[in-house]
């Protein structure tokens, strides 16, 4: 950035290793010097948020497939031993099963301020649309995962999902046999479910690093959705935003511990305690939490290829976001009509979620479907229509402006040598 | 605005009470108040101990807990000669021995409780075309948990309500899914005589057996709330350190 400088190393092995491969400067850059916008409130907290998640579901998960095994015989077994017997496991697997769901909840509300505040406007686009390739391997790897303890809800979730791929003409039945490894979901689908649900958090890994990497060109968005002027209008990511993110951090995970250690298995469902029994259907199937509202998509559609084809244009229209919403101002701040349909959006969300966990038929079937139609009415025709209709509100000069009413002082440590500070 | 995020907050937060009452059915499970409920509940040992006595007289005779390693039982105040002694009291298969024959011999507490039946087929057999199901995690795979328990066991009834057709050796239960059930009604009023000398009423026995069942499915489950106290003590410290030490530092910017 603009205002980053080389920085002096005083140990002589970083020196020496620095000047080889300057991995320091790097970091310092990155993680040390990088301004951030002084004006971000606590919802820029939780990108942090997300990626400390995706340790947590590493680290946790390393070491539960150490104790896992992987075949429908003892597959069952084998989780009740390392709730049982295996040191700790008991923990190691509600940090990893609630985890899953606190991640998504992270990356939930971290997508929803990129929606209020427009942080995938120009040039975030790429930034922006790594977040949506980032969405859907979570889905992938959370949906493999929650296949693995082999319960009932496993095997018959997996069973549903894999067959929406049947929806598809003439290609469609060979890819699901391809996906099962036989002619049902059986011991070669867990095998191979196992593999890629390993796999995928290091992809998930790959594609966090290229979205920070892109973050880092572009700058961090703010809730005025300016850019910032000058040194004037960041803070040095580290201490400032370091301390902050950490508090958030800290607070995400009392959270976060309330469930894993005072009701484990309230985001779960009793279900899936019962062994898979390919011979007994449950009463209702349906998936977890964070895939309900495009559950109740993919059920509003009367059409099953239909149905399939809205599920995933769901996300797709995200991928596009940055090109259908035609308005030049990024803050929902300045856009007061927007605004309102920001909020209606996420009410729809939230509505679609629970249509997706109630039975499709009857007046839930009618909501799902008029809660899908307005989600595509708002990305397609709304954003596309607001930008050249709304007349937005005028925006402030600089970010130093309004936070401090004329011009602020420089942050203490903007160009203090990222050493000297401790 | 702001009264849109009210509308928002308040709707997320009836979704979240509706989604929990939703997946009880048409059937309203009564609550119960339980030792072990609650951030500072702890299993009743006592009472888990007349849980497994109804488990190992009455429940066991039909019904496996095949996940379950006798020295589980250690959870509930049972001594190390105790656990050898009623592990004594079962026998398991092992083998081959030198001349290749599977033989019998006494259990030891590492040893998993073993089942009344060899296999599935031949639990139903015996039990009229119904499969007793594993009471391992039996708390945790029905909706309800403890309560869902309770309720089942007490929720008998003789006669079944006008309109409703028995089929042949089927039983009515005003809390099981579809009402009819394999299973007789199987607590008495003292069909069992507790050790401790409390009343085995059915309601004492269905509470005791729930306990049971749950410290069964659960057998961390005390050391998991205390440690969850812990926990969340610390991370409450060290939030409040945080957020003094941020203050401290933005405030020098201004």
């Amino acid at each position: 950035m603009a205002q980053a400088h080389a920085p002096q190393f005083k140990n002589p092995v970083v020196k020496w290793i620095d000047s080889r491969l300057p991995i320091f400067t790097m970091l310092d850059h990155e993680y040390n010097q990088y301004p951030m916008p002084r004006n971000v409130n606590y919802l820029w907290a939780f990108g942090a948020i997300a990626g400390i998640m995706l340790v947590i579901m590493i680290a946790t998960g390393l070491v539960l497939a150490m104790q896992y095994a992987a075949n429908t015989t003892i597959a069952f077994e084998s989780v009740e031993r390392i709730m049982r017997d295996v040191n700790y496991g008991w923990l190691l697997r509600y940090v990893h099963a609630n985890g899953a769901s606190m991640f998504f909840i992270a990356v939930y509300i971290h997508m929803f301020r990129g929606l209020y505040y427009g942080s995938y406007k120009a040039p975030r686009e790429i930034l922006w649309i790594l977040g949506v390739f980032i969405l859907l391997a979570m889905m992938a790897t959370a949906f493999m995962g929650y296949v693995l303890p082999w319960g009932q809800m496993s095997f018959w979730g997996a069973t549903v999902i894999t067959n929406l791929f049947s929806a598809f003409p003439i290609v469609g039945d060979p890819i699901v046999t391809w996906l099962w490894g036989g002619f049902s979901v059986d011991n070669p689908t867990l095998n191979r479910f196992f593999a890629l649900h390993f796999l995928l958090p290091f992809v998930l890994l790959g594609l966090v690093i290229l979205h920070t990497a892109a973050l880092h060109v572009s700058g961090s968005n703010n809730p005025l959705g300016i850019d910032p002027k000058g040194p004037q209008d960041t803070v040095p990511f580290n201490p400032y935003v370091t301390l902050k993110d950490g508090f958030a951090v800290v607070v995400f995970l009392i959270f976060y511990a309330a469930f894993v250690f005072f009701a484990p298995n309230y985001l779960g469902h009793p279900d899936n305690y019962i062994p898979a029994n390919p011979l007994v259907t449950p009463a209702h199937i349906v998936p977890e939490w964070y895939f309900l509202p495009f559950y109740a998509i993919l059920r509003a559609i009367p059409d099953k290829l239909g149905g399939v084809l809205a599920m995933f244009g769901a996300i797709a229209v995200l991928a596009v976001l940055p090109w259908l919403d035609t308005s030049k101002v990024r803050s929902c701040k300045f856009r007061p009509i927007y605004r309102q349909f920001f909020w209606i959006l996420a009410i729809d969300a939230l509505v679609l979620g629970y249509a997706g966990a109630m039975p499709a038929e009857g007046v839930w079937l009618l909501i799902a479907r008029i809660g899908t139609a307005y989600y595509f009415f708002h990305f397609l025709v709304l954003l596309p229509l607001l930008g050249k209709l709304e007349r937005p509100l005028p925006l402030p000069a600089s970010i130093s402006e309004p936070v401090l009413k004329g011009g602020g002082r420089v942050a203490a440590g903007a160009h203090a040598k990222p050493m000297e500070k401790a | 605005m702001r009264a849109l995020k009210t509308a928002i907050l308040s709707a997320a937060f009836a979704l979240g009470l509706a989604g929990a009452a939703q997946a009880s059915e048409a059937v309203h499970i009564p609550q119960q108040s339980w030792p072990h409920s609650g951030v500072f509940g702890t299993i009743d040992k006592a009472s888990a101990q007349r849980g497994f006595q109804i488990f190992k007289e009455v429940c066991a005779s039909c019904h496996s807990a095949k996940l379950v390693p006798i020295r589980t039982l250690a959870g509930i105040g049972f001594s190390e000669d105790e656990l050898k002694a009623l592990a004594a009291g079962y026998e398991v298969q092992a083998g081959p021995n030198d001349s290749g024959e599977m033989f019998m011999r006494p259990a030891v507490p590492a040893d998993r409780f073993p089942s009344p039946f060899p296999n599935d087929n031949a639990a139903r057999a015996a039990n009229n075309g119904a499969l007793p199901p594993d009471l391992s995690l039996i708390a945790k795979a029905r909706v309800g948990g403890e309560d869902y328990l309770y309720a089942f066991l007490t929720g008998f009834e003789d006669n079944p309500p006008e309109g409703v057709n028995l089929m042949p050796g089927m039983n009515y239960n005003k809390y099981f899914p579809g009402h009819q059930v394999g299973m007789p009604n199987i607590l008495q009023p003292d069909g069992v005589t507790y050790a401790d000398g409390t009343k085995a009423t059915v309601e004492q026995q269905a509470k005791d057996v729930a306990t049971f069942l749950t410290f069964i499915a659960e057998p961390h489950l005390d050391a998991r709330k205390q440690m969850g106290v812990k926990v969340i003590l610390f991370l409450l410290v060290l939030a409040g350190l945080m957020y003094a030490s941020k203050r401290k530092l933005w405030a020098g910017l201004h």
